[in-house]
């Protein structure tokens, strides 16, 4: 943790001026830019040990056959690669770091409504993910389930599903809680004269994201304790050798767990508004649209958790319903993505790492996107329900999207969080390996699929050999890109960052970089002929 | 809850209330012993909302707050209500 004074009066919140000095100091703070750096390694920890295990299925399926070790253990590294990915990394994601550092400044307040309750969430996470991470060295072995832990598998395998089950319920609470409070913050303390749509837009996305977080959330803590009902007491919720209902577990997993892509994806699609106004210096275009389809697709993206289920065996009736609400939850993203290309129309375009991050975000969102709409389509979803192609899919939204918005965020707010500068061209060189990486390793993945490989084997036909192959190498360019963001931003100190170097114009760009403890020296306030994005 | 004004539920009503909880526990279970057939579930859903109707106005302060709160609560209802309507589109029709 760096300590630096900077010319101004009030010290920044990197400096310890409580009671407490260095790790203790950053361990107990209740500062909300503390509490979402502190975030920000522990997600940086976690996305390191994912993207290891990544690699290490990624070498075994270079070749086809049996290579360094078997299936067992190959089911136990999907398993966790996907628990670390999706419930430490992902789902807290850009809401906890950068929504804890930069969303109340952005509404102006000087914190969030509850910073306690703030720092307590953050524990939360820590205690969660450690539950979830000891499942694999505790018991029988680590679990084999796949992070969705379908039932009546998740009931009858003997390896160590409970810790982990009971470490995604923790990290549930965490998320629950950071959704209160950013929702209490949001109505209570924004800045005299920001009215709800004279709030910026990544503030928008948070509050949409909150309350989703707030009402689905608990449906999947219930679900999980459920199956350690079952497990323990043998109730029969699931097991049809119970009496229970496997379908209905998938049910009440995907009706939390679909929201979820929206947890992760909007404050995505929150950080890209704010960065390409600021890059093409122009107002956003159609900035009620944008508010107004965050909240669509919260709420349109509440009720399509079935097209996950199309072959499980749900009513015929249930699968065009969740298939036609499925088409409609595109239209909001569509018009997102519209509006941010009608932004950067005529726009003074400066070519700096975040935009370029941004644009990366757009292209591999839309591949997301487009192929997600061909997975909503019953006739086709058929044919490529649990084969590779799904595996693209989901990584071009959640590693091309939220990914790519996490380093694009990273680079647009690192002078607001440190006070420094980083290298440009060093950050452009991880935007090449990072970008061509992706799509090496994931594009291949798609044509395998529709050519018929299953996901989650650990072999394969020798016809899918040179797809796996591509895709490794993918791997390689993309952990190598990986490494040069990190030595672009933590190696060495940059130059130091003036107050606004972008040019922005929402609050966070009129404090100090790095901001003081209690971030306004001065309360803003907007006129009534203001808005957050008044650039031409 | 407002910043302006704190509303204060005076002790009677809260008895009042934990009174009503009370005899609707006694109902619930009584109504168990009587063969009620396909509407047991449905009674003891009855029941139980009333219960949260009672919880939610006196206990929770809804009755006492800005409508902003309400809207809030029935929105959640709705969400309930909708979740229950398209997990049934797949029981109903199998």
């Amino acid at each position: 943790m760096t300590e630096e004074k900077t010319h101004h009066p009030e010290p920044s919140y990197l400096v310890d001026t409580g009671k407490y000095k260095g790790l203790m100091a950053w361990l107990t703070s209740t500062d909300h830019k503390r509490i979402g750096l502190m975030y920000m390694y522990a997600m940086m920890i976690f996305f390191s040990v994912g993207v290891i295990l990544g690699v290490v299925m990624r070498i075994e399926l270079f070749f086809p056959g049996e290579q360094i070790y078997g299936p067992q253990m190959y089911n136990g590294l999907f398993t966790l690669h996907g628990i670390i990915m999706i419930f430490t990394v992902v789902i807290p994601g850009l809401a906890a770091v950068f929504g804890n550092f930069s969303m109340p400044i952005m509404i102006g307040a000087k914190d969030v409504a509850f910073p306690r309750l703030n720092l307590f969430s953050f524990y939360l996470y820590v205690l969660g993910a450690a539950i979830a991470l000891s499942s694999q060295f505790m018991g029988n072995g680590p679990p084999d389930t796949g992070w969705t832990f379908y039932a009546p598998y998740s009931i009858q395998t003997h390896t160590n599903v409970v810790a982990a089950v009971f470490g995604a319920f923790v990290l549930g609470f965490s998320s629950i809680l950071t959704g209160l409070n950013f929702i209490v913050t949001m109505h209570r303390m924004r800045a005299p004269g920001m009215t709800f749509f004279k709030m910026p837009l990544f503030p928008w996305s948070l509050y949409a994201t909150a309350w989703i977080q707030v009402l689905a959330t608990p449906i999947v803590g219930i679900t999980l304790l459920m199956i350690i009902a079952e497990r323990w007491l043998r109730i029969g919720f699931f097991d049809p050798a119970l009496g229970g209902d496997p379908v209905l577990y998938q049910h009440l997993f995907w009706i939390y767990s679909h929201p979820a892509v929206y947890i992760m994806i909007l404050p995505a699609m929150g950080v890209i508004t704010e960065i390409i106004p600021t890059f093409a210096q122009r107002r956003v275009y159609g900035y009620k649209a944008i508010a107004i389809s965050s909240l669509a697709i919260a709420s349109v993206g509440y009720f399509v958790w079935a097209h996950h289920m199309y072959t499980s065996g749900m009513s015929t009736t249930a699968r065009w319903v969740f298939s036609l609400l499925t088409f409609l939850v595109a239209v909001p993203s569509a018009i997102k993505v519209f509006n941010w290309v009608t932004t950067m129309y005529k726009g003074s375009i400066s070519m700096r790492p975040p935009f370029l991050f941004a644009l990366g975000f757009i292209f591999l969102f839309m591949i997301g996107g487009m192929t997600g709409l061909s997975l909503g389509a019953l006739a086709t979803n058929v044919h490529v329900h649990d084969t590779a192609y799904v595996v693209a899919h989901f990584h071009y939204i959640v590693f091309g999207g939220v990914g790519f918005a996490f380093f694009a965020a990273i680079y647009y707010w690192y002078p607001k969080m440190y006070g420094r500068m980083y290298n440009f061209k060093m950050a452009n060189w991880s935007f090449v390996f990072l970008f061509s990486g992706f799509n090496l390793l994931y594009f291949p993945q798609f044509i395998i699929g529709i050519m018929g490989m299953p996901r989650r084997y650990f072999d394969y036909l020798p016809q899918f050999t040179l797809g796996q192959q591509l895709s490794f190498f993918g791997a390689v360019l993309l952990v190598i890109g990986f490494v040069i963001m990190l030595i672009t931003l933590f190696s060495k100190k940059g130059e130091k960052a003036p107050d606004n170097p972008w040019g922005g114009r929402t609050f966070e760009w009129g404090v100090p970089s790095p901001p003081p403890v209690e971030n306004f020296e001065v309360m803003p306030e907007l006129a009534e002929n203001e808005g957050p994005y008044d650039y031409k | 809850m407002h910043n302006d004004a704190v509303h204060i539920t005076p002790y009677r009503t809260h008895l009042w209330v934990l009174v009503t909880l009370l005899a609707l526990t006694f109902v619930t279970i009584t109504v168990t012993w009587i063969d009620l057939s396909a509407l047991t579930v449905l009674i003891a859903m009855v029941i139980a909302s009333v219960k949260g109707y009672i919880v939610l106005t006196y206990f929770m302060h809804l009755k006492y707050e800005s409508s902003l709160f309400r809207v809030f609560v029935f929105m959640v209802l709705a969400i309930y209500v909708l979740v229950i309507l398209f997990t049934f589109s797949d029981y109903l029709f199998r």
